[in-house]
């Protein structure tokens, strides 16, 4: 089977994205003891990378999405996740209608 | 029996997350054959990339050809905040065999991450069939919707109309909110949300993600170790 040029780059891309999802593993289990500072580093992993999720996503686009982005934190405190992300998805159709 | 328990909870853990991505699967599909893919190319990307926002980038390149090593290195700096993750993982792997490593960082994609970070969180063990159902159940999914997407083109015309362009922000935010009982939860998404906001605006995408990322984890480390320790002994 010959493969196209574009179905190449979509391999090379692959490889790529699969040794990033190895690549910190492989790295820290050459250490035996992990240093308490990067294990305080580790157990930030996802409140950091998540929150660069929504950060820029939410201030760059516009006052719907900021107000939705309210919304939503501060249903997160009364209600469970799947409510807070049917509340966020009614909140983002609301917002978008009323202002923009 | 613990397996069968492990494949409900896994299937559960994955659904939220799931349906946040569904509107980007389909749009895949459709975005890609836009761009000049054949069903075939797409469906492969969604089969071997298996990473949405990466692939929305790739195919935005391959549009605007762009030549391959810079498709190639713009995918991989998008997707480079799987390197923290994959660090973090180790933690919750130490079960299991190196095959079952190697075949779960494939799956290893940011709601599952999430999920798994969560269940841990609650002292529930992180075995391979729990994280292999999910992640499977996902890949699946996801696989689907590309080829649904670009078989039926046009399906989703304009994601914004249904405010489904802004539906993952909504369900990561859930997420990290989630998260807000962990040590230095606050310092950390404050330092996080101000790196990502300055870099989108300075340095661009894709790079906000990364560099605010690495934010945050510089100030937990700088704080240092939570008083109690981490969930496994």
């Amino acid at each position: 089977m010959e493969l196209s040029t574009t179905a190449w780059i979509v391999l090379a891309a692959a490889l790529a994205t699969y040794l990033t999802r190895i690549g910190g593993h492989v790295v820290l289990s050459r250490f035996k003891r992990i240093h308490p500072r990067v294990q305080a580093a580790l157990d930030a992993v996802p409140a950091a990378v998540l929150t660069t999720l929504v950060a820029p996503a939410a201030v760059f686009s516009g006052p719907a999405e900021i107000a939705t982005i309210i919304v939503a934190v501060v249903a997160t405190f009364y209600l469970p996740a799947m409510a807070v992300f049917a509340l966020g998805w009614a909140a983002i159709l609301a917002f978008r209608a009323l202002i923009g | 029996m613990n397996a069968r328990r492990d494949i409900i909870e896994g299937i559960r853990a994955a659904t939220p997350g799931m349906l946040a991505a569904t509107p980007f699967g389909l749009l895949f599909g459709a975005l890609a054959v836009d761009n000049g893919f054949t069903v075939g190319e797409a469906v492969l990307m969604s089969a071997t990339v298996f990473a949405g926002a990466s692939q929305m980038v790739g195919i935005d390149l391959f549009g605007d050809r762009v030549a391959p090593w810079l498709i190639v290195l713009s995918i991989f700096a998008v997707n480079f905040r799987h390197v923290l993750y994959s660090a973090a993982m180790s933690r919750h792997m130490r079960g299991w065999s190196t095959l079952q490593r190697y075949l779960g960082f494939f799956v290893l994609i940011d709601p599952h991450y999430a999920e798994t970070e969560k269940r841990a969180e609650t002292g529930r063990p992180i075995t391979f069939v729990w994280f292999i159902t999910g992640g499977v159940a996902f890949y699946i999914m996801w696989v689907v919707e590309g080829w649904l997407g670009a078989v039926f083109g046009r399906l989703v015309e304009n994601p914004a109309a249904y405010g489904v362009d802004f539906l993952l922000p909504i369900y990561f935010l859930g997420l990290v909110m989630g998260f807000r009982k962990r040590a230095n939860w606050l310092p950390v998404v404050i330092a996080s949300a101000a790196a990502s906001i300055a870099a989108y605006a300075l340095v661009g995408s894709p790079w906000h993600v990364s560099l605010g990322a690495l934010a945050g984890i510089v100030v937990a480390a700088v704080i240092g170790a939570p008083a109690a320790p981490a969930e496994e002994g």
